[in-house]
This record gives C-alpha cells, structure tokens and sequence, in this order.
C-alpha cells in the first residue's frame, strides 16, 4: 500500500486532525529523552480504543511498524520509530476514567500523567506508587510499557506490582482484556507478561492500577559522607537489620554539586557523597526506624545526619534528586543514562570500577542512584556534536553494563531495553532463553509490525521495511 | 516616536538551546501542551524547531511559525527545567528572526505595524483610546455587536476582550510626585504603564496611595514610555530597545530606592533592560543599573514590610499568578504575604501558577486557543469557591474577567494593589 493511501485510511480512521505527515512536524517525532533518533511516517493521535485497533489492524495489513508515544520522556529508544511507519501518540487518550476508593483501584487511559494520578487521589487519602523521576510528564501507558520504577520501588515495588489489569489492542486489531481489577487472575498472568514487553506484544488501551494509601508518617533523612564506601556500607547495614526504608537513595559528590545549582536544597558541595533515606508508616514504627538508622549511619562514619522538619523540606529533597539527570543540562550538552543492576553488597566496588572506566574513557561520570535495590545511573557527560566522543561515552557504557552483570546484575533496572541495550541482551541470557522470548513474541506479534527492532535481539521479523533514515545512535 | 533602527545584537541561539537535554519535564507545565498534546507546541518541541531552523535542517514557514506564535511565553517551562534552560530568550530571538525573515500575510502586517506604534507613543495612545472610548460610549459598540459586522470581521470574540477605556487617563501625572505618609521609608520611581493609563489610570492611583500610606515618596517621571514588553515578545527589537533607552533617561535616578511597576508583564521586561542594551555600549551599564533596581510593587512592599491596614475582608480570596511574576521573575510568596495581611479567608487554586491565556495580546492573536486555556482554567478557579480572584497584572485581569463573564461565576477580578487601598481606606 502506497503512503499516500495509508494516509487517507489513518484519516477515515481518526480525522484529519488527528494524524501527521509533514516533514515540519515528523522531525518533532524523531526523537525521546534518550539518543536514539529515527523518524515515523505518520504520527496519529488516537482517542478511542476502536481507533486504536482499526490503526493496528491497518498497518498489520499494510505492513507498516506502529511503536507507541506517551509523553518521549524514555531513555531507551521505546518510543522511537526504529523502521519508521506509525507513531501512535496518547496524548489525547488522557482520561482517568474511574477512582473505585473502597477497592483501592483506578481504571486510566494511557496517556494519564503519572503524577496527574496521584494528585488527583491524593484528597482521598491514596497514590500511585511507582514513581520514575520523570513522573510529572511521563504518562502511565509509557510506564506499562516500560515496567518503570522509580526511588519508592524499594519498599514498593515496580509497575508491575501495580498494574491488575490491561486492555490491549493485539497484532491484528482484536481487543483483548487481560487481568481485571481484582489482583488475582486464574490461569496465565497475562497482565505480568505484557507490562515491560515495550510495545512488542500489543498497544494498552486502558490500565486498572492498584492504589495505595498515603502513610500516617514520613520521614526524610539526609545522611553525609566524605568517602563513597562508607555510605555504600551503610547501605548494606540498614537491609542487613532488616530496615526496609520506602526510599533509599544515592548521589555522589560530583553529582551533588552539579544537582545543588537546580534545586537548592542545601546539598553539602564538599560530600563525597550522600543518601537520602525515606521511612513510612505509623508514626512510631518511623520514630524507630530514624533512631536505628541514624545509628547505623554514625557507624559508618557519616559525617552528619539532617532529617528534614516539614514538607517544604522533604520537598526540596527530593527535587534535587528527581530532577537530578535533566540538571546536568547546566552543564554538559548531553548525556548518556546507564541502568545496571547489581546487588547492593557490591556498591562500593563497582563505584570503583566506574571511576576506572571513567578515567580510561577520559570521561566525566557522576553516579546517582536507587541504592536500595542495587539500580545505577552511572550519568556519562559528552558532546553531541561530536561523533566520537558519543561512540566513546556508549563504549563506557557498555563496559559498565559487563560489569554489573559480571557481578550478578542487570542490564535494566527501570529503564527499558528498547534500542539501547537490546544487542547487549546476549550477556544476559542465552540462545535458549532468547528464543523463548522470540517465540513468545512470535505469537502475539506475528508481522512484526509492533515497534520492530526492539527489545530482543537477531529479531526475525518477516518485513524489514527499510533500513532506518538515521541508524541507532546519533543525534 | 522613538526611531526604530536595527537591533544591535544578533541573536546567539546555539548556547542557549544547547542547555536542553530533552527530558521532556517541561511538557505538562506548557498550557499549550497540555490543550493540544502536540509536541511541536511543547517547550521542548518549539526549541527543537528553532534549533532546526538555526541550523538549517527546516525552513521558516508557515508549519513552524504557527507552531512558535502559538506560544503564550508564560516561562512556566522554565520553572519546570531542571537545567535552566532560558527558554524566554530563545523564543525571544525567535520571534525576532521570524519578524526579521519572514512575510506574514498583509493584514496581519498592518495591524501590528498600527498596534506596536501606539503604544509605543503616548500622545498617539491618547487619541486612540479617546477613539475607543466613544466607540464604547456612543452606541456605536451596541450598533456593532448587533449588526453582525463584528461577526463578519470575525471580531466578535477579540472585541469584548478590549480594556475598557477610563474617563480620566493616567497621563496627567506625569512628571508628579506624590509624598510618602509619616517619616519617608522610600522614595520610587513609578511606570504608568502604556494600556495601563488609559484603561487602569485608577489601579495605578490606588498602587500610589498603598505606596503612600507605607511611608514611601511616589515620583511618577514624566518622560517614560511604554515599557517595550509587547515590542520584545514581537520580535521587534529594535524598538523595544528604543523604548528601554528612553526610559532609562526618564526613571533612573541617584536618588531612587526603586523603579517599582503594578504590572507583571512589564516588570519582567524591565529586569531584562541589561540583557536587552548589553551590546549597546553608551547603555550597557546603565540598562544593568536599571534593570537591579526594578521591583514588581508586591516585591517592594513585602520587602519594606508592608504595615497591616486598618480592616481585613471577610470574603474568601485566591490568588492567579501572572506568569511573568511567578515565572518571570520568580516572585510568588509577596503577593500572597501581602493579601493574607487583608483576607484571613485567603484559598490557594490549584495550578494557580499556569497560565490564563491572556499573554499580552495572545488572547486577541491567538483567540481560539487563549480562550480554551482560559475555560480550563476557570475550572480551576471554579473550584475554589472564592468570591475575589486577585492577581497582580492588568491583562491578566482583563482576561480572567471575561473568562468569569464566559462561565456566568460571580466572582470579582481585583489587583492586589486594589484590595490593599480598600484595605487601607476602610472602603
């Protein structure tokens, strides 16, 4: 099928104020918060379910890749139109349809803004509790997709744990609904299958999520360090006593001086580094739980402990390290997000061989990170501009990748495979277990129309439709 | 008329839109974002373009213009970036490349050719609202609205959005002084405002006496003109920087504490009077002298300590912020400080920071879009069940009460500045 008749189709579909196709506003599609860049044919803006499908079953027809758009806040390609053909963008699907208190339970469009949720319940006594960094523009859909987490994914859990129910638009057009409101499904956990497939098995059109209660108590403690080991021991000790804090939190000196610009939150500028640990719960279980963790980081030799006195306080905190990755703007003109997993015992000595990567690269690399669950953001600072020194800064990247695998790690803790790290995907598993997954995809996602090239490497899809305009990684 | 030549600075993009990394954080905090869902009408989307124009991988046509002029320049993305993007630079040095390079359709050309000069010139201004006021008076707004040739001119909408134009312009203060009352804390340098003096010639009588009552000497500088904001968001720098230098004549003064200013939009364009001259050597240092010593008159006061008034209101108040207050220039707390001295009943409105629609003369541009901005936001204002929305900026105040009169609420529009003289005056 000619461009020009998928146009007029996707039009008869949606309305003509619903799709784009020039070159002027395809180039606004190209790219996410992430490197890779990669332009679509058409950006449709669906805002029903049968919308939804009647695309999907026409570029099932036609051939054409749909890959799916919450608000681009992703940093591992997900919504980037690897191929080109469809973007299907949820902007206009933004509805939270249904608030059920008394079964803590709320029904939403994709395109619903993470945060909007939460301070939509938040009167009710309730949240959603993932809570990526990006949660104040990225949608919930983005989030399915990605199984995101966030800083409270500690004592919480990510996406997944969240989610009991999808409506997913599959291959060929057919709505399906899996799960339910209700947590326990007979049968294939299907809603555990599809949240974190990144588009590659089917387009959620509507997400039940569980809600959670606002805790009676929190507390935000800051704890200061002048030598990085000694907060990643503190680390390993508060787990070890069988603390769970909600939030457990890591940033080291260069990072924290390149924070304290944004969000002036009276970060110490001569740290080498600190945590910033959140407890909730009933008022005195918290009480507790501040005094053992205040001792625990004494024995470590931290060199102070603020706990912050009202919410302005706990607020400004917290501001630093969310927005701690887009501070770096400040700057550097780019830079490249790692996502390793490793357990938490080997924080110390993977900050070290960090350091070394970085010093070998000749490369600034500031750490940030989920402490608590052993989730880096090693943060490589380059220049765009320059070819080589973005070869380079993915190079380093990629070493630090081996490494935390090496250590018994992950390649992703939140942020997605996507483009980014899918041809990393053979250290992590092996032919058997990728073909397992291909397989699986192979049967919901037949064509390979749905966001191809993604998430598994060697993919066998039966249309390659063209090599990309602008291939992986370049800006 | 000041003498328009070409500005003295080309504009250096590449630095300042190198500082967005393309989180996309900024994108739920654009009001226009947040309507359309466009990325192209996003922060981040509208950089992009420039970026792609600057460096010639798109061309300036109709396709990103109408993309750029539909930006409210409210700077609520910058409050959201973490990187500190200027995103109103940027899309200042757009604008004038686009008045600089690109042809608009001829009547549009006109009008704002007709419009910018005006205001420019006060002399002009004072026969033109003279105009409208007898087109307002006359009957002839009567004859207009129903003969349908506002409809036909597709005015309908855009006309009633006109400041209603005072009988006793500002104008004839000019060149006053007004004495501070009990022992002088202060002495300032007031801007009448170009609109302002023809259609809130009262709200800036009510700043002077709140600005008296706290002990401080009001000098209202005769030779001041319009401040240059509406010039600078146009793209026309040139004369906005002709107007900076003749106001910098005209207010700065050895023995001035402050310039002070009642309107949010103009107040921002004055802190950027050093940015605007910084490659203009004979006023370079001055425009910087200038631009530290403006303050919003909310700033002012709760900096001096405003003393409490002699009576409080019993009606429940909440607070719009005016983009170029709380975005512009970072000032949020005083206004509210000042108006929780007078309404113990005081309510915060959620997104009370987000833009109104107004954004100088968007809502006329821009008439469909400005006005969907403003339903949405009047839900907003719906729902704090207040009987006083106060903000600190004429057109805001223009703009939310013709959304107030759109929704059928009985709800007040008042200044800050207002209610404190009512304060003040026992009214």
């Amino acid at each position: 099928m000619r461009l020009s008749a998928i146009r007029a189709k996707l039009t008869a579909i949606c309305g003509s104020r619903a799709v784009l196709h020039s070159k002027e506003d395809l180039l606004l599609y190209e790219y996410d918060a992430g490197l890779a860049r990669a332009r679509p044919d058409f950006v449709v803006f669906p805002s029903t379910t049968e919308q939804v499908a009647a695309v999907v079953a026409l570029a099932s027809e036609s051939g054409l890749p749909v890959v799916a758009r919450g608000a681009g806040t992703g940093l591992s390609g997900g919504a980037i139109p690897r191929s080109g053909g469809i973007v299907l963008a949820f902007a206009r699907m933004n509805r939270i349809l249904e608030v059920d208190v008394a079964n803590q339970r709320a029904v939403v469009q994709p395109g619903v803004v993470n945060l909007e949720l939460s301070e939509h319940v938040r009167p009710l006594g309730f949240y959603f509790a993932p809570d990526p960094s990006s949660q104040k523009a990225c949608t919930i859909g983005g989030n399915v997709a990605e199984n995101s987490g966030g800083p409270h994914t500690l004592a919480s859990g990510v996406t997944v744990n969240h989610v009991t129910g999808l409506e997913v638009v599959l291959a060929d057009g057919r709505i399906v609904e899996l799960g339910g409101k209700s947590s326990e499904a007979a049968g294939y956990d299907l809603t555990g299958f599809f949240v974190g497939s990144e588009g590659t098995l089917g387009i959620t059109t509507k997400i039940m999520v569980k809600l959670t209660r606002v805790p009676e108590h929190v507390s935000t403690l800051l704890a200061i360090y002048n030598d990085v080991r000694d907060a990643g021991n503190t680390v390993v000790e508060i787990t070890s006593a069988g603390i769970t804090p909600a939030a457990l939190e890591m940033m080291d000196g260069w990072t924290l001086r390149a924070v304290e610009a944004a969000a002036h939150a009276g970060y110490p500028q001569d740290a080498a580094a600190v945590l910033l640990i959140e407890l909730e719960g009933l008022r005195e279980t918290v009480d507790e739980q501040v005094l053992a963790v205040e001792a625990a980081c004494a024995r470590q030799n931290a060199r102070e402990v603020r706990i912050a006195q009202n919410d302005a306080e706990r607020q400004r905190l917290w501001y630093g390290r969310k927005n701690a990755f887009a501070a770096i703007g400040r700057i550097s003109p780019s830079y490249y997000t790692q996502d390793g997993v490793i357990p938490r015992t080997r924080i110390p000595q993977t900050l070290e061989h960090i350091q070394q990567v970085a010093a070998r690269y000749s490369l600034t690399i500031g750490n940030v990170f989920h402490a608590g669950d052993g989730n880096l953001h090693p943060l490589i600072l380059f220049d765009d501009r320059s070819p080589a020194e973005t070869e380079k800064s993915i190079q380093a990247g990629k070493e630090i990748l081996q490494y935390c695998i090496s250590v018994g790690g992950s390649l992703t803790g939140e942020h997605g495979v996507g483009i980014e790290k899918r041809d990393l995907m053979p250290m992590l598993f092996s032919d058997e277990e990728l073909q397992v997954m291909r397989r699986l995809r192979e049967a919901l996602n037949p064509r390979g129309t749905l966001n191809p090239e993604k998430l598994i490497p060697g993919a066998r899809t039966c249309m390659e439709i063209r090599t990309p305009q602008f291939p992986g990684v370049v800006s | 008329m000041p003498s328009a030549t070409e500005p003295v600075t080309p504009p250096q993009l590449d630095e300042l839109y190198r500082t967005c990394v393309h989180c996309g954080l900024c994108l739920q905090a654009c009001p226009t974002y947040r309507e359309l869902g466009l990325e192209m009408d996003s922060p981040r989307g509208r950089i992009r373009q420039v970026m792609l124009v600057e460096t010639g991988q798109l061309d300036l046509g109709p396709g990103v213009v109408e993309h750029l002029d539909r930006c409210l320049a409210c700077r609520a993305c910058e409050t959201a970036c973490p990187s500190g993007v200027r995103y109103g630079e940027i899309i200042e040095s757009a604008r004038a490349r686009i008045e600089q390079q690109y042809r608009r359709p001829l009547p549009a050309r006109v009008a704002r050719r007709i419009g910018y000069r005006i205001i420019a010139d006060f002399k002009l201004l004072a026969h033109a609202a003279t105009l409208l006021r007898f087109y307002q008076r006359s009957g002839a707004r009567r004859l207009a609205q129903s003969s349908g040739i506002l409809r036909l001119f597709r005015l309908q909408q855009t006309e009633s959005l006109a400041p209603q134009i005072e009988d006793d312009f500002f104008f004839r203060e000019l060149g006053n002084s007004f004495p501070a009352e009990g022992a002088r804390r202060a002495r300032v340098a007031f801007l009448a405002g170009c609109i302002a003096s023809v259609a809130f010639a009262e709200l800036n009588r009510a700043t002077i006496r709140v600005l008296q009552k706290n002990g401080v000497e009001v000098w209202v500088p005769e030779a001041q003109g319009c401040c240059g904001a509406l010039h600078v968001h146009a793209g026309l720098q040139a004369e906005a920087q002709q107007l900076a230098r003749q106001n910098i004549h005209a207010m700065l003064a050895s023995d001035v504490d402050a310039i002070v200013t009642n309107a949010a939009g103009c107040g921002t364009t004055l802190k950027e009077y050093g940015a605007l001259l910084a490659a203009d050597p004979a006023f370079a240092a001055r425009a910087g002298e200038f631009a530290a010593r403006v303050r919003d008159v909310n700033e002012f006061l709760a900096a001096l300590g405003a003393r409490p008034p002699a009576r409080t209101l019993a009606a429940r108040v909440t607070y719009q912020d005016p983009c170029h207050l709380a975005h512009g220039q970072r000032v949020r707390s005083a206004p509210r400080e000042l108006l929780r001295l007078i309404a113990p009943n005081f309510v915060e409105m959620p997104r009370a920071d987000s833009c109104c629609g107004s954004a100088g003369i968007y809502n006329i541009a821009q008439n469909e879009l400005s006005m969907q901005i403003l339903d949405t936001k009047m839900n907003d204002v719906a729902a704090t069940q207040a009987e006083i929305l106060a903000t600190a900026n004429v057109g805001c105040m223009l703009q939310l009460r013709a959304g107030i009169a759109r929704r059928g609420l009985n709800i007040q529009v008042r200044h800050v500045m207002e209610l404190l003289d009512d304060a003040c005056r026992g009214a």
